[in-house]
């Protein structure tokens, strides 16, 4: 049982990164359905790097840029240019879908450096992971993982305990204010933007470079969606974000689990849940009347000074 | 002077029509290239899998006839009839004048075409689709292969199970999961193969997931029926053994065992040469170990060489066409009867599998 829920906690990585940076994302009031895409950059990006130059380090600051590059495409578009969020995220995921499988090509079925294996090998946390059935669980586990713990814990205090985090907030809900109140609307959306995309990028990382570990088109495989769906469901929360990807990487393996322990049941149910459940939380969010959980009041709304 | 410049404009642009028309015209310079084939693939040439092992045939076939053979392909075609009957098309207006499309997927388009073009040869890999004269379709008896890779793999396991990655729940998957069981039953009677499918050709995590869960739960040695080898990394992360398909890439190291494989040069060559002889005929062809169109890898010292040799002499058997897979007694695992004492499954037989056998644990 509790390697059964390693693993989910395994699963869910690439669901957290890209659930927290879409979340940072959206907070600054824009949506960007690029997350598949930028995955697949930051995937693709870090892989050829670790397969070129064996460093771990270099891996990650490649995964960080392509996915950066990637927000930057989309933030200059919607923010500067102020094109349809929509429309630009989903051109987002075509192009880095494309953009894998061109640069991908000639690494194909190829694997990683032993160099870098051995850096993102799991490696137990002293004291913590002696703790019974929980330590084995969160904390016998690689860098990648521990990491996406403190970008939840650190953006949460970030967004609830920061002036900075209470600025954000502001763009998303009411950009014409918060840009009345002197913040810094383009550069707040800019700045959180490109962090969301960085994240998407070490998700699509972790999945090429530390968890199979080898390149193949399409290894992202529609996770970025999943995680589109999961920011609706942890109602744009950092902590129950860390839940929530938990729940659906679990959903996303259960499958196979129960097929060892001779359960019949079948895995496609199992992969509509995150997005019925995702449906059910929509429906009950938008008939409450309660402040929480509903999405930034601004999203996807694009922001012109002169046009007030 | 004007009429004279105009009637010369009109000489040129008749000399350039002329000169497009020329370039039309069959280019026959490279006299003795008796075919030119056109390969459609599914996936990329450097795959490591399946359409690599395609790719490295045609170059082996091409290489086999000696000049009289040329081949240019077309990689990642979707399985999209309209997308495969375009590629298709393209090649014939290229010169080609056979066509292998080397998937299941590939085969509607395969068979409309052969209808319009009925000088051009098509040859589509799996499936069963072919007409009397220009398209046959072509696979081979993988079960030989998973037979023996199953007496290996019997032979390595410490804790009698054997775990066994699975795209889908159908006929072709299941005919490889029930060999591979038989073969390690014949080697070790207490062994049991665990199944876990993936519902998916290729995802890479989810291959390695599905391996990871066999491994926890007990399973030693793997063995895969999906595009990539995420599984044998987690076979070397557990220590344990694993099975190559499709294509003889060892990415495990000293925990690769053997693989079951392909070798399509051996369906190529035949088939070529035929339509060179002009004795083609469809046949709808089953390549065998004995043809060598099933194959599998040189195996691991892991195995004892007792059963090395065991496995030698049954695949000798098999080359001689003295060895059947599917004999009978053999009882699925819901204990009803695939196969009765003393009978032998015919191909039509073999392809109407649809569960897994005893000692197979499969949902």
């Amino acid at each position: 049982m509790t390697t059964f829920l390693a693993a989910c906690v395994v699963a869910s990585i690439p669901l957290l990164f890209a659930t927290v940076g879409e979340l940072i994302t959206e907070k600054a009031g824009n949506t960007n359905l690029g997350v598949e895409g930028m995955m697949l950059m930051g995937a693709v990006m870090a892989f050829i790097t670790s397969y070129n130059t064996g460093s771990a380090l270099l891996t990650v600051i490649v995964a960080v840029v392509a996915g950066a590059v990637g927000a930057f495409l989309y933030a200059f578009l919607t923010i500067s240019l102020r094109a349809n969020q929509i429309v630009t995220g989903l051109t987002l995921t075509i192009f880095g879908t494309g953009f894998a499988k061109f640069v991908g090509q000639p690494y194909l079925g190829k694997g990683v450096p032993a160099s870098v294996t051995a850096v993102f090998a799991k490696k137990p946390i002293p004291l913590l992971s002696d703790i019974p059935a929980f330590g084995k669980i969160f904390f016998n586990q690689d860098i990648f993982v521990y990491f996406a713990y403190l970008i939840c814990i650190g953006f949460a205090i970030y967004m609830y305990r920061t002036r900075m985090g209470v600025n954000l907030k502001a763009v998303g809900e009411n950009t014409a204010a918060a840009d009345a109140s002197g913040i810094n609307v383009m550069l707040y959306k800019y700045v959180h933007v490109l962090i969301g995309g960085a994240l998407c990028g070490l998700g699509g990382a972790y999945l090429s470079v530390v968890r199979v570990p080898l390149w193949q088109e399409d290894i992202v495989n529609g996770r970025g969606w999943i995680a589109v769906a999961l920011v609706i469901f942890v109602a744009w929360n950092p902590i129950k974000a860390f839940f929530g990807s938990i729940l659906f990487g679990g959903l996303s393996i259960l499958g196979m689990q129960l097929q060892v322990m001779g359960v019949s049941f079948s895995q496609y149910i199992f992969d509509m849940v995150p997005y019925l459940c995702t449906i059910l939380i929509v429906i009950f969010s938008t008939s409450s009347k309660r402040k929480e959980g509903q999405a930034p009041a601004d999203l996807s709304n694009n922001y012109f000074r002169e046009e007030r | 002077m004007k009429k004279l410049v105009s009637v010369l404009l009109v000489l040129a642009m008749v000399f350039c029509f002329a000169a497009c028309g020329d370039t039309n015209a069959p280019a026959d310079d490279n006299g003795d290239v008796a075919l030119k084939v056109g390969y459609i693939f599914i996936g990329s040439i450097n795959d490591g899998g399946f359409t690599q092992g395609m790719y490295e045939g045609a170059v082996a076939s091409k290489e086999h006839f000696a000049g009289k053979m040329d081949f240019i392909y077309r990689e990642n075609v979707s399985e999209d009839t309209q997308e495969v009957k375009s590629t298709a098309l393209n090649m014939i207006d290229e010169g080609c004048n056979v066509i292998i499309a080397c998937s299941f997927g590939f085969g509607d388009a395969m068979n409309e075409l052969s209808a319009e073009y009925p000088d051009i040869y098509f040859l589509h890999f799996s499936g069963a689709m072919k007409n009397d004269t220009n398209f046959d379709n072509w696979f081979g008896s993988m079960e030989q292969a998973r037979y023996l890779t199953g007496m290996a793999a019997a032979a390595a396991t410490q804790t009698n199970v054997l775990g066994y990655v699975a795209a889908y729940p159908y006929t072709e998957v299941q005919i490889g999961i029930n060999a591979f069981t038989l073969g390690a039953q014949a080697v070790n009677p207490d062994v049991t193969v665990k199944v876990v499918y993936i519902n998916t050709w290729g995802d890479a995590e989810k291959e390695r997931t599905g391996a990871e869960t066999l491994l926890n739960a007990g399973a030693d040695v793997i063995c895969y029926h999906a595009d990539t080898t995420a599984s044998q990394l987690a076979a070397v992360d557990a220590d344990a053994y694993v099975i190559g398909w499709n294509y003889p890439k060892n990415d495990a190291g000293d925990h690769y065992l053997t693989a079951a494989y392909w070798r399509p040069e051996m369906y190529y060559n035949y088939a070529l040469q035929n339509i060179m002889d002009g004795t083609f005929k469809p046949e709808s062809y089953y390549g065998t170990m004995a043809d060598g169109l099933i194959n599998i890898d040189e195996i691991s010292e892991v195995v004892p060489q007792d059963v090395r040799d065991r496995i030698a002499d049954v695949q000798a058997q098999m080359v001689a066409g003295e060895f059947n897979v599917f004999e009978g007694p053999i009882y699925y695992a819901d204990g009803s009867v695939l196969c009765e004492e003393g009978q032998v499954l015919d191909r039509a037989g073999i392809w109407s599998i649809n569960q897994e056998i005893k000692g197979v644990s499969a949902i």
